[in-house]
């Protein structure tokens, strides 16, 4: 028998970055909240502390920071006709577990969403007509504007203390900036990092062929910051272990580094480490949460009521929760009614390997120091006679050049041996990559279940994925791949590997951990869980978060504007605690 | 003072020490405590630092319990909570103000030094009157008293009678009729509450204070910094609104308080009134300092392998001109805590990292690792030798066994 535990305002589950800031922010307005962490306590000192964080071989090939699938996996296929089978090693994405979630351990590239990314279905179809999109894409609008979320933008960008250039203030084109983006009301907060070597290649390369390179924006400090709640960042030593490690130098932002601080000093806050999340309990109208169950690592089990139930846990998880809360209902791609589960979507990344001739040093790196061109991103150009709608920006990302998995040796490069010795000692210090980060569109047979066959640890059946790409990404990753190397060849080089991604998605290597949908945001209740305001449509007092409701994915990372959701959905909040009640009618 | 001479005394008197008998019986005493005593007293017992030495880890606080270690042992705080068994809520006014002023209980017995009566004798009646009064409003916790754990003859408290009379000077603060009131005012926060001198001040093998006031002494296994004047080691260089930062955000442009100091500006400085900092940076300021001493000039080697190792383990954050990043990590350069006449609290923040005060205005609490279980003694008496030396520091050399030293006191340190 469950034990039941004194009722709480809010409560999260999850603590990472979209609870944090949630938690911030009201118990800010007075409210008493919880978060719910299935992973442990995880700070700058010990956990990630400098001379004991840079161990590629601990974190990044043994994964050390990442959700254990022995706790939470799902089961897989690309298409609904084949079996599904469950993972027991992940690869393709790779979710955080532990207070701070994957703000701990991501690279720390922030980015904004192109205005006419929140009105995807009906720009194109403005633009493109109707037949633009096939009839098994299911993009829509995401039921807000760029104009609506720009302020909560720039809240999140001046917590994380945001290094860049502004392309667009007021409207007016900033030089050195993307001139393609919204308009932003002012500059970053801190100027853009320092380039590498490899980064000032591709911009001079970028701008021969005719692009518009722009120093990527980074949650990676370029100076020593303060954010408006007080809390100190240190400034990017550039050693190249951002993305799958913590930060030794309070330098990335993290939940850890900008707002914890603050916020666990707090009378009304606490949070439970090592409680997992495995139910949302309801009324029995089932239109009120009314707490959740969570299981401690003993095997016990605890009722936590609470006045609001907000989904803060990774993009799969607040689906799975759903599912197995039985809350709203479950999409069906044959019928095609349903949401939950609907619009899962998730990235096409491609690359292209340089071998400089120009030495590049690539172990000075960060996360988030790179250079931009977003000439080919969302609807920056016409996509007429392309075949294709959407795009990605192209990057050269200067990561790091970690000894074990950051080695971008020349194409025919033996994976081992002597041969493998002289390309690393002749071509490491030359090598650098292009990433072209192409969005995804939503489609019929692109969806989140419940597997029929197997079940994890707490006896729930497992969540199943069932994903494709489709002739729309196949035809934008090949174009995209081809203006990357157009690039590439602009640069003096020894050589280049174009790696276009082709055929099926694979499950297995890895390419980015920026999953969305599931729960969509939106206008219209048939074809999305929660309202523009982030709360369900069904049940008034629960809320999703993060890049769950993202109705398809954007040709960007995700956190700026997950960051950014998460800043509106707290305002809308404080609204629904003042006054209980569904803030949009459907 | 003649050491051997002295400790034989203690002895001679030791043996013929009379026993104090313990009177049970008392009845409670009524408070006729205003709120502005008890708002006073609140405020003093900040200045004073009592919550943290009087709560134990993890504990109740004001309860005790908290080990205090001393070059003679281990002594642990007492529970100063009303509560009438265990704790101080069947003293009276007069007693506890012949604790703060003479350092002996509602019993009779001596109490050992540990408490800072030697500097809370300083402090006024009323003020000590208004702690009292604080302290009762707080919550009763019945928690009885630890033991202390000293060797003999520190283990018998009759011991202590030669000991207040060879250092206790039980007099109330005199202003200085010639400098002015923000000055005394200062001098009175520092020299009373403040008990700035029980750690700064240098202490003799009794635990006497010894050499100039505030010129830098241990406290807790770690050199505690000269506060007088020094243009290396002292606060020369700092101006009162710098020390005014320090004390009320626990950094400024020179400094990040670390090891004991931290937990003194958290609990303490940091909640006085500006005007109570200014007057205390106004008295520090006109302290002498001691005379400049001739740190050994380093040797060459060792400086060679202590950059190399500053550059793999430091660098990242305090730079590699050691100027450090303002409003987050401190410089090396230039500081008075790295060239302080002695090592210590060098070595032990390399030795177990530190973190700094999370106050108010201030909130990060940024940490820095421990380096203690990487670095061995040799590694880390070459780091701090190069960081004292570096980049115009003069600070002396660091030895090995200084290093080993200091490691083994803090492994077996109480935590």
């Amino acid at each position: 028998m469950a034990k039941k535990l004194p009722e709480v305002d809010v409560v999260l589950v999850g603590f990472g970055w979209t609870a944090s800031v949630i938690a911030q922010e009201l118990t800010d307005a007075g409210a008493s909240v919880l978060a719910l962490e299935r992973g442990g306590w995880r700070d700058t000192v010990p956990d990630f502390s400098v001379t004991h964080i840079q161990d590629e071989l601990r974190y990044a090939v043994r994964k050390q920071i990442f959700e254990e699938t022995q706790r939470s996996t799902l089961s897989f296929r690309n298409r609904p006709d084949q079996l599904a089978l469950p993972m027991r090693e992940l690869g393709s994405f790779l979710p955080a577990a532990g207070v701070g979630g994957a703000g701990v351990h991501w690279n720390g590239q922030n980015w904004r969403f192109l205005p006419t990314d929140f009105l995807l279905r009906s720009h194109n179809e403005q633009r493109y007509g109707k037949k633009a999109i096939p009839a098994d894409m299911t993009i829509q609008d995401w039921g807000i504007t760029y104009e609506q979320l720009e302020p909560y933008y720039d809240k999140w960008e001046y917590l994380c203390g945001i290094s860049g250039k502004a392309g667009n203030i007021g409207g007016k084109i900033q030089p050195g900036g993307n001139p393609f983006e919204g308009p932003r009301q002012r500059e970053y907060p801190l100027p853009p990092l320092k380039r590498s070597a490899a980064t000032v290649l591709f911009d001079k390369a970028a701008r021969e062929v005719g692009l518009h390179p722009f120093p990527a924006p980074a949650a990676n400090t370029s100076k020593p910051y303060l954010n408006p709640l007080g809390v100190q960042m240190g400034q990017c030593t550039f050693c190249g272990y951002c993305e799958w490690f913590g930060c030794a130098n309070y330098s990335k932002a993290s939940p850890q580094s900008t707002i914890l601080p603050v916020l666990l000093k707090k009378d009304n806050f606490r949070f439970r480490t090592h409680c997992s999340v495995v139910r949302v309990l309801t009324d029995s109208a089932g239109k009120r949460a009314t707490g959740v169950v969570y299981v401690d690592p003993g095997g016990k089990e605890y009722i936590q009521p609470a006045q609001m139930v907000v989904l803060c846990a990774f993009a799969h998880h607040n689906v799975h929760l759903l599912l197995v809360s039985k809350i709203g209902t479950p999409y069906d791609p044959q019928s095609q009614t349903g949401v939950v589960g609907r619009n899962y979507a998730y990235q096409v990344s491609s690359s292209v390997n340089v071998t400089c001739k120009e030495r590049l040093n690539p172990f000075m790196g960060a996360g988030a120091l790179g250079q931009v061109v977003d000439d080919f991103n969302g609807d920056n150009f016409d996509h007429t006679g392309k075949g294709f709608i959407g795009g990605g920006y192209i990057a050269l990302w200067n990561t790091g050049g970690r000894p074990i998995l950051q080695e971008y040796l020349p194409k025919g490069t033996p994976k081992w041996g002597a041969g493998w010795k002289k390309a690393l000692h002749e071509d490491y210090l030359y090598s650098t990559h292009m990433q072209c980060h192409g969005g995804m569109m939503s489609y019929r047979n692109n969806y989140l279940d419940l597997d029929p066959t197997w079940t994890d640890d707490y006896g729930n059946p497992l969540l199943r994925l069932t994903f494709d790409f489709y002739d729309n990404e196949h035809a934008m990753s090949k174009f995209l791949t081809d203006r990357a190397t157009q690039i590439a060849k602009a640069i003096p080089n020894r050589g280049i590997n174009p790696k276009p991604r082709k055929g099926h998605y694979s499950i297995i290597p890895y390419q980015t951990t920026h999953n969305t949908g599931g729960a969509a945001m939106g206008n219209d209740p048939r074809i999305s869980f929660v309202n523009p305001f982030l709360q369900s449509w069904d049940v008034p007092n629960l809320w999703v978060m993060g890049s769950t409701v993202f109705p398809q994915n954007p040709g960007y990372n995700p956190t700026g504007t997950v960051g950014a959701l998460a800043f509106w959905a707290a305002d809308a909040m404080k609204r629904y605690i003042k006054n209980p009640q569904p803030l949009v009618q459907p | 003072m003649n050491a051997k001479l002295l400790i034989a005394g203690v002895l001679v008197l030791a043996s013929a020490g009379a026993a104090f008998a313990a009177v049970q019986v008392y009845a409670p005493t009524r408070s006729d405590q205003t709120w502005s005593n008890i708002r006073d007293g609140r405020y003093l017992a900040r200045a004073g630092d009592c919550e943290a030495c009087h709560t134990a880890e993890g504990g109740k606080p004001y309860a005790g319990g908290r080990p205090v270690p001393t070059p003679f042992g281990i002594i642990y705080s007492t529970n100063i909570t009303p509560d009438p068994d265990t704790g101080i809520g069947a003293w009276s006014e007069d007693e506890f103000y012949r604790a703060m002023h003479e350092g002996i209980d509602k019993q009779g017995e001596r109490l050992y030094p540990a408490f800072p009566y030697p500097w809370f004798t300083h402090m006024t009646r009323g003020d000590v009157d208004a702690i009292k009064a604080y302290l009762d409003t707080i919550k009763p916790v019945r928690q009885v008293n630890r033991a202390p754990e000293l060797g003999w003859p520190f283990s018998m408290r009759s011991v202590l009678a030669v000991w207040d009379k060879l250092y206790l000077d039980a007099k109330q603060f005199q202003p200085d009729p010639a400098r002015s009131a923000e000055w005394n005012r200062g001098a009175y926060l520092v020299e009373g509450p403040g008990h700035c001198a029980a750690c700064h001040t240098s202490k003799n093998m009794l635990g006497g204070p010894t050499g100039g006031k505030m010129q830098g002494g241990m406290a807790e296994h770690v050199f505690a910094p000269n506060l007088g004047a020094g243009e290396r080691d002292g606060l020369s260089s700092w101006t009162r609104q710098d020390i005014v930062e320090y004390l009320a955000t626990g950094s400024n442009r020179y400094a990040t308080a670390a090891g004991p100091m931290a937990e003194v500006v958290q609990a303490s400085t940091q909640y006085l009134k500006q005007r109570d900092l200014e007057a205390m940076a106004t008295y520090l300021k006109s302290l002498e300092g001691p005379k400049p001493g001739t740190p050994n000039a380093p040797d060459k080697d060792v400086m060679h392998a202590g950059a190399a190792l500053y550059v793999d383990n430091c660098a990242g954050c305090h730079r590699n001109d050691g100027a450090g990043l303002r409003n987050a990590f401190p410089p090396l350069r230039a500081s008075s805590a790295v060239q302080a006449a002695q090592p210590e609290l060098l070595i032990a923040v390399i030795l177990e990292g530190a973190r700094s005060p999370a106050t108010e205005s201030k909130p990060s609490g940024l940490m820095m690792p421990a380096f203690g279980n990487k670095l061995d003694d040799a590694e880390v008496a070459a780091l701090t030798t190069y960081i004292r030396n570096a980049w115009g520091n003069r600070g002396g050399d660091v030895s090995r066994s200084a290093v080993a030293k200091l490691r083994n006191t803090l492994a077996s340190a109480p935590q």
